[in-house]
């Protein structure tokens, strides 16, 4: 199959390694000199830039956190003047306030060549017509999957999210050869077929880009075997860029990170150390071309590992694991990233809810489902129906506001949750991933 | 001229309902009138009972979540539009009805139904000036 960018997708590792080094050195004294906040973490660190001699000097220069991008809300980890930023994305984030990043018109065309390089590598041409069922909006990846399959060429339908029948039709009549979607609505899709009487052959349908959630290869073999097609996996974080930063390649045998834009390390999430390579830890990621939003050591909370060895299909970019699993308490719902104390601060906010709650994350179908179990008491009980019901309403309300999602509001009796020595267990996830 | 009812929260799951009742049973306590509002999670038990604080006090303790609240009970003659003689008074002063259910036992040739009013107060009033027999909690408690 094709290479999109061969020079730099199969580059030798010698030169590879002097490439990174040079532009990592411009990222942190531009990261130093223009986001006060990294300026702050390097002088507490006492590192400055000079104290790159080499790559693995990086391990002395100081993580970045979701922590760090919620206190510098909204534009304070942007290295340039707004004016020169042509777009902006957010991600949910930990506290009811999203993240905020910013493009300038240099990190809009590097994303979408990252992005080509990521279809054309999962076999997608300019022959495909590309189905886009992302959600339009502030999330990174149905823009991001847009302009990489422009880049390449390829016909785009940007269906959005939604009105599954519909994207059949559509599927059928436009004859749609590459779906982009999450792993789950891919199943979806495979069950409103099955329901309306339709096999995979009634669509032209031969490959599948999916993410935005983690999901297992027993879940590959289902969706390709359903739908007839190759399915491939694709990994990207909006604080990092969005989707594009690594990708799998026909031989499926993990992600390869575009290493000439972003250096991988793998740590101990306890101790923070890096670790050898072949490691199971934490990927922390850095970005080497980023202008409006440059990210130093920036802690994903993924839980992966890296293999070095070059690929049969002769990228010599390192590959990454399908993730395991976070470092941190995160739950990804229908490709959204939910944090129980998000549920935690909503609950406390409503007048009279006591924070005794569970979160209880469940298949419909392949649809995930979230339900928040509030245990009842007496200033959040009423004798009317009516109110209880508004009540209930009034929670979920708030809940989609903050959470992106639609969250079910289920009231239980009090003392219902269990406790484990006196902290309750906040999260039973019956999904099988 | 107002009534005190209990109403508990009760999860929908199998023994609930029981569970209230045996509580209420072993502390010697008599149900007079209920009705139960359900949705698939959860229902609203309502009940009137011969010794509300006693009732309440127990259910408490058992890790239930009681309210105590105010209704009226009314006398409504036992006839063709009987009821609806009495709703057509509220209605002209535009009070609502919460909900309302029927009381087991009648009182002499007449029914009894437990109201929750949205304007406890003036429905009492608007019953009373109409000549609506509206019966205090002493003799509900121990019909």
């Amino acid at each position: 199959m094709r290479i999109w960018d061969p020079d730099r997708e199969c580059m030798a590792r010698d030169q590879l390694t002097a490439l990174q080094f040079e532009q990592l050195r411009t990222t942190l004294e531009r990261a130093y000199r223009n986001v006060p906040c990294y300026q702050k973490k390097f002088l507490d660190a006492g590192v400055s830039a000079k104290d790159l001699r080499q790559l693995s000097d990086l391990a002395r220069f100081p993580f970045t956190t979701k922590e760090d991008l919620r206190l510098n809300y909204p534009y304070g980890m942007f290295a340039v003047p707004l004016r020169e930023v042509v777009r902006i994305h957010s991600s949910s984030g930990t506290t009811g306030k999203p993240t905020v990043v910013g493009y300038t018109r240099n990190d809009l065309n590097n994303w979408t060549e990252l992005v080509a390089r990521m279809m054309t590598a999962a076999g997608v041409t300019a022959d495909d017509i590309v189905h886009i069922a992302f959600g339009y909006g502030l999330f990174t990846g149905a823009f991001g999957l847009h302009y990489g399959a422009e880049r390449i060429g390829a016909s785009v339908i940007p269906i959005s999210s939604g009105n599954t029948e519909k994207q059949i039709m559509i599927m059928q009549d436009y004859q749609s050869s590459a779906l982009v979607c999450t792993p789950s609505y891919a199943l979806t899709i495979a069950d409103h077929l099955d329901r309306m009487g339709l096999g995979a052959d009634s669509l032209k349908l031969r490959v599948g880009l999916f993410g935005a959630e983690p999901w297992s290869e027993e879940m590959r073999r289902e969706i390709e075997s359903r739908l007839g097609i190759l399915a491939t996996d694709n990994f990207g974080l909006s604080e990092v860029m969005g989707p594009g930063v690594a990708g799998e390649c026909e031989y499926k045998c993990g992600m390869h990170i575009f290493e000439d834009h972003f250096i991988p390390e793998i740590i101990d999430p306890a101790t923070c150390e890096v670790l050898p390579p072949g490691s199971v830890g934490e990927l922390v990621l850095t970005t080497l071309t980023k202008e409006a939003f440059p990210m130093i050591r920036y802690r994903t909370r993924d839980i992966t590992r890296l293999h070095y060895d070059t690929c049969r299909c002769g990228r010599t970019m390192v590959r990454m694991e399908k993730t395991r699993g976070r470092s941190d308490d995160m739950l990804i719902v229908k490709g959204v990233n939910v944090f129980p104390t998000q549920i935690e601060e909503v609950l406390f906010q409503v007048e009279g809810c006591e924070p005794h709650y569970q979160l209880v994350l469940d298949r419909e179908g392949h649809m995930d489902t979230l339900e928040v179990q509030v245990e009842v008491n007496e200033t959040i009980f009423f004798d009317e129906m009516k109110k209880q019901r508004e009540f209930v309403g009034l929670v979920e309300k708030r809940l989609a506001a903050t959470l992106g999602l639609r969250a079910k509001v289920k009231l239980v009796e009090p003392a219902s949750i269990p406790r484990h020595e006196g902290k309750a267990k906040r999260v039973i996830d019956r999904r099988k991933t | 001229m107002k009534v005190e009812q209990i109403s508990i929260f009760i999860e929908n799951k199998s023994g609930r309902l029981a569970e209230v009742t045996r509580v209420l049973g072993e502390a010697g306590v008599n149900i007079r009138a209920l009705s139960l509002a359900d949705t698939s999670d959860f229902g609203i038990l309502r009940l009137i009972v011969d010794k509300t604080d006693t009732a309440k006090d127990v259910l408490k303790s058992k890790g239930f979540t009681v309210n105590k609240t105010e209704v009226v009970a009314v006398e409504v003659p036992d006839r063709p539009l009987g009821l609806n003689s009495i709703l057509q008074v509220l209605d002209a002063s535009r009070i609502n009805v919460e909900y309302m259910y029927a009381f087991v036992e009648r009182c002499g040739e007449n029914a009894v139904i437990i109201f929750r009013f949205d304007d406890t107060e003036g429905a009492i009033r608007v019953l009373t000036e109409q000549g609506v027999k509206v019966l205090v909690g002493e003799r509900v408690y121990c019909m």
